[in-house]
């Protein structure tokens, strides 16, 4: 018997879940549903679609309306859902190299749109389920499989990207702080537009081994020593961000949501009349 | 009449689901927690605060705290 929550929107018959010790989706998996409890939604008016990757395992695990699908196009799939069905509660579940690199373009468009979901980013730095190649969001210098001598590409910093596409609300917190994530994928459901919370987890087993980051409890304290609130950060030189965490709500804006312009074309060209009812 | 409900909080963990990382061993405020085998322990149970630090971190919701409540019937509070 685990705890009430585990049991009410988790399948617990699949779990323990294949992640390995000290993964840091577990902690995110459990922050998403701590949010979703909190804002008491409908289970059933909520939908969890993930891609491929260790994150997009959490799909499986979740009790909800769940889609696994394809690499990189989670965005598609989700854009599909919430264009049929505008009242579902759309949460998507992907990975750094899923959102990032397979699906780069998806997420770009999905935020040009502003279509009404909730991405959550699991940022791990590196492919983990393939072995550790480097992805888009590995540290300049840093090592992977791929990249024996060091990684030469600079990373992509997923929130601005995100933001600067037109995604209207952005933020970013660490596994260190599971609580500020709940708070962060809160307000991501309740803001209305497309929403992005990049989580900065930890690979103990492929990133971390490659790069002698230590223990699993070494890499989250580096990211507790390491983050900085985006309030305090504002007050800070550029010099003195390099290399941090900037956490909390980064960017928030009102743009015309998706699938409601969509609802007024439809409105607009049949003239008021209900076809699925006539 | 006031009803007395008493509120009982118990760590438990599962064996089954720990995977031994030690999360919540180190982030234990009150050194509540130990590994024996790699499968987490509750070695003090009278430190504990119940602050929910090792439910909240852990990666396999095999650490959480349970809440239990009775309720006391017949109390008055102006006895």
């Amino acid at each position: 018997m685990a705890s009430q929550l585990v049991e009410k929107y988790m399948r617990t018959e699949h779990l323990p879940h294949i992640w390995c010790p000290g993964c840091g989706n577990g902690v995110i998996m459990h922050a998403v549903v701590r949010a979703i409890d909190k804002l008491e939604l409908d289970k059933n008016k909520v939908c969890i679609v993930s891609g491929i990757g260790c994150s997009s395992r959490a799909a499986g695990y979740l009790d909800f309306n769940t889609i696994h699908t394809t690499h990189g196009r989670a965005l598609a799939f989700a854009t599909g859902i919430k264009l049929a069905k505008p009242e579902l509660e759309v949460v998507v579940i992907a990975g750094d190299g899923d959102i990032a690199a397979i699906g780069g373009n998806h997420l770009i468009h999905a935020a040009r749109r502003n279509v009404g979901m909730t991405v959550v980013v699991i940022n791990n730095n590196i492919y983990g389920m393939t072995g550790g190649q480097y992805s888009p969001a590995t540290p300049a210098g840093e090592f992977g499989t791929t990249a024996p001598y060091g990684n030469i590409d600079r990373p992509f910093d997923i929130a601005a990207l995100a933001a600067g596409a037109g995604a209207s609300f952005t933020a970013r917190g660490t596994v260190y702080n599971p609580a500020q994530i709940t708070s962060c994928i809160q307000k991501g459901i309740l803001h209305k537009g497309f929403s992005l919370i990049e989580c900065i987890s930890v690979c103990p087993v492929y990133y971390g081994r490659k790069n002698k980051k230590g223990s699993v409890i070494d890499m989250i304290k580096w990211q507790r020593d390491n983050s900085i609130p985006v309030e305090k950060a504002g007050k800070l030189p550029p010099e003195e961000l390099k290399g941090k965490i900037v956490t909390g709500v980064l960017s928030q804006a009102t743009y015309p949501e998706y699938t409601e312009e969509y609802a007024k074309i439809i409105e607009k060209v049949s003239g008021g009349i209900n076809y699925e009812q006539a | 009449m006031v009803k007395l409900v008493i509120v009982m909080k118990t760590l438990k963990t599962i064996d089954k689901w720990c995977k031994g990382c030690g999360i919540c061993v180190e982030f234990c405020p009150k050194n509540v927690l130990g590994l024996i085998d790699d499968k987490v322990t509750v070695q003090n149970k009278e430190e504990c605060i119940f602050c929910g630090q090792c439910e909240l971190r852990c990666p396999d919701y095999a650490i959480f705290a349970e809440e239990n409540n009775y309720e006391q019937a017949g109390f008055n509070a102006r006895q």
